[in-house]
């Protein structure tokens, strides 16, 4: 399996005064479910339409299959894009929306009877030929897009937030089915989305992007459990951040004095230098523990709870710490907004569950 | 609660009674069996219509007219469907300008639109007829096919285009396959609508057509005659039938496929 399939090398684009895309590089695996993840105007999209060649890159330059296309018209590179809204043709049907971009691959009418029978099985569009884009629901349009990009059989399916105009079940079913088309196929898939519970669900590497550039490229996993920076540590999820300061370092731990809470020695994965003032502490609300009484974890801390939300499978609690001038967010699955008298809790942290990050 | 107030449809009344009466005194009179238009009328005849067949100059300024009318409704059209385009997909520097250049026939008076056609034409050393006609017929109906065509093709999807372009057609195949079925409805409006102008177009024709006389031009003529006024009120109530048909058809077909219908129409290739 190629490890650099799509090679992107120093990519910016910039329009007028504006980078949306900074100097970028990073490469995508051959066969590889990959998400790029960010807010609205992080570069994300800019960055897909500069691999389908709508756009072209102010510098740097941009490789599939070890062949450059930084130049190439979109009419000629390996790529095919599912667009956000599915640009389907309305004065064609579903069969000639799908067999629009065979005309120039020389196939034979078998063949391309073939091909269109095929991708109708693989989207489940099957009996819909005859239809036109005004009588299918979002979802079948949704498919019509992705069987017409397939059909050319690319490289490279570009994939520009495909699931965004449906419903939230319809969604979870499109993702798992996405999943397992993808890896069916087996053709490499850039993901473009905002929302970072799609990413994390279906990808194999995530690329978080913000402001132009990549602020970590990892698995989902890593991205949840290791931040790399606070930009990525509150977009994906949710965390409380606590400021504090590093100490004296420690094999492969440090120091750290917690505003308000005291001196705690935690994890450094990111190598943070000694003496730093410019860093902080980031807590998910569900590795925090709530209880009644006292625990023996490494921090425990009587609070009073503000509010919660009660979300189904779990609860969310919003509390206040004597001495912390913060709400904190603490999930639990055990209890509901029944379980403490007065409104008095413990919460409780593992240091293991500290990641110390450093701000910009 | 309101009082009913009939004070907007009285008004709606005598407007519209203010714009058509007088045009439907032209078909009336038509059928008048008499040279002069005046009441009482004399009686019913369709004398003044047969009349019409037989006039050899009527017949050479109506195919002037249609002659003038194709060549200057495809040219504007297809020069205010580039510019359509143009305006409103990209933004570029001076598109104010051009924009008001294009424009500018549609407000500045005919007549000296007219008058200047004429005299370059004449410097030029160039012989009047429907030529200069045609040419001035240009100019003066690419503003109204481009503002048509602006208003079809504001409405476009143009991730359609990046679609095609993306499926392996390059930007002539995208303009002939997805384009221009899409922008079809405008296309014939805009065609419809600018050979109507053409056709009805007096000024220009009276300046610059010399002694090829277009239908307007040939009516103009023969209204000096009175024996000759019945068949011209003919030729006229036909022409307002023909041409309100025409503009009904255009603006029908600058609606299709608009809003709801969007998804459903098919124009097929």
């Amino acid at each position: 399996m190629n490890e650099n399939f799509i090679q992107i090398n120093g990519i910016s684009k910039h329009f007028g005064n504006v980078k949306a895309v900074d100097d970028v590089s990073f490469s995508i695996k051959e066969g590889e479910f990959f998400s790029l993840l960010g807010p609205s105007g992080c570069g994300k999209t800019t960055l897909l339409r500069l691999l389908a060649g709508f756009e072209y890159p102010t510098n740097g330059n941009l490789l599939i299959d070890g062949s450059d296309i930084t130049a190439l018209p979109p009419d000629k590179r390996p790529t095919n894009m599912v667009f956000q809204n599915y640009a389907i043709f309305p004065h064609i049907n579903v069969e000639q929306n799908i067999k629009f971009g065979l005309r120039k691959l020389g196939l034979t009418d078998d063949e391309i009877k073939k091909r269109v029978n095929d991708v109708l099985a693989l989207v489940k569009l099957e009996g819909y030929e005859e239809r036109f884009s005004g009588q299918l629901s979002g979802g079948q349009r949704q498919r019509v897009a992705l069987a017409r990009a397939l059909v050319r059989q690319p490289k490279v399916l570009l994939l520009d937030e495909p699931l965004g105009a449906l419903d939230k079940k319809l969604r979870d079913e499109m993702q798992l089915e996405l999943r397992t088309l993808q890896k069916e196929i087996g053709i490499t898939f850039v993901f473009v989305t905002h929302d970072q519970q799609e990413a994390i669900s279906m990808s194999d590497r995530v690329a978080v992007m913000s402001e132009g550039k990549i602020q970590q490229l990892s698995a989902p996993n890593e991205l949840y459990k290791n931040p790399e920076n606070i930009f990525v540590s509150d977009f994906i999820g949710e965390t409380n951040f606590l400021k504090a300061s590093t100490r004296s370092k420690d094999g492969d731990h440090i120091n750290v004095a917690i505003e308000d809470l005291g001196d705690f020695k935690v994890k450094n994965n990111l190598n943070i230098p000694e003496n730093s003032s410019d860093v902080v502490c980031s807590v998910r609300p569900e590795s925090m523990m709530i209880s009644r009484d006292k625990s023996d974890w490494d921090i425990c801390l009587e609070a009073k709870i503000n509010q919660t939300s009660y979300l189904g499978e779990m609860t969310r609690f919003y509390v206040e710490v004597s001495g912390i001038n913060k709400v904190i967010t603490v999930s639990s699955q055990h209890f509901d907004n029944q379980s403490f008298e007065n409104n008095t809790c413990f919460i409780s942290i593992s240091l293991e569950d500290i990641s110390l990050l450093q701000k910009k | 609660m309101n009082e009913k107030n009939n004070s907007l449809l009285v008004y709606t009344l005598i407007y519209f009674g203010f714009l058509y009466i007088p045009v439907l005194f032209l078909p009336i009179f038509s059928f008048n069996d008499a040279n002069y238009m005046s009441f009482p009328l004399a009686g019913f005849t369709t004398d003044h219509y047969e009349e019409m067949w037989s006039k050899r100059n009527l017949h050479k300024a109506l195919w002037a007219s249609v002659k003038v009318g194709v060549v200057a409704s495809v040219v504007s059209t297809a020069i205010a469907l580039l510019a359509a385009k143009a305006f409103v997909r990209y933004k570029f520097r001076g598109q104010n300008v051009s924009y008001g250049a294009i424009m500018m026939p549609f407000l500045i008076p005919e007549i000296i639109l007219a008058v200047s056609i004429l005299i370059i034409w004449i410097n030029l050393g160039f012989p009047l007829g429907l030529v200069p006609v045609t040419i001035g017929h240009i100019l003066f109906c690419t503003p109204f096919a481009m503002l048509i065509l602006i208003a079809r093709i504001e409405g476009f999807d143009f991730s359609l285009e990046e679609a095609s372009r993306d499926l392996g057609e390059n930007a002539w195949g995208t303009f002939y396959r997805v384009s221009l079925p899409l922008y079809l409805p405008g296309i014939i409006a805009a065609l419809l609508l600018s050979f109507i102008i053409s056709f009805d177009e007096f000024i220009l024709a009276f300046f610059l057509s010399g002694s090829d006389a277009t239908l307007p031009m040939y009516m103009w003529n023969q209204m000096r005659f009175v024996k000759k006024l019945p068949h011209v009120l003919a030729l006229g109530a036909v022409i307002i039938v023909f041409t309100t048909f025409i503009v009904l058809l255009a603006f029908w077909l600058r609606n299709v496929g608009q809003g709801k219908e969007k998804q459903d129409i098919a124009i097929k290739l």
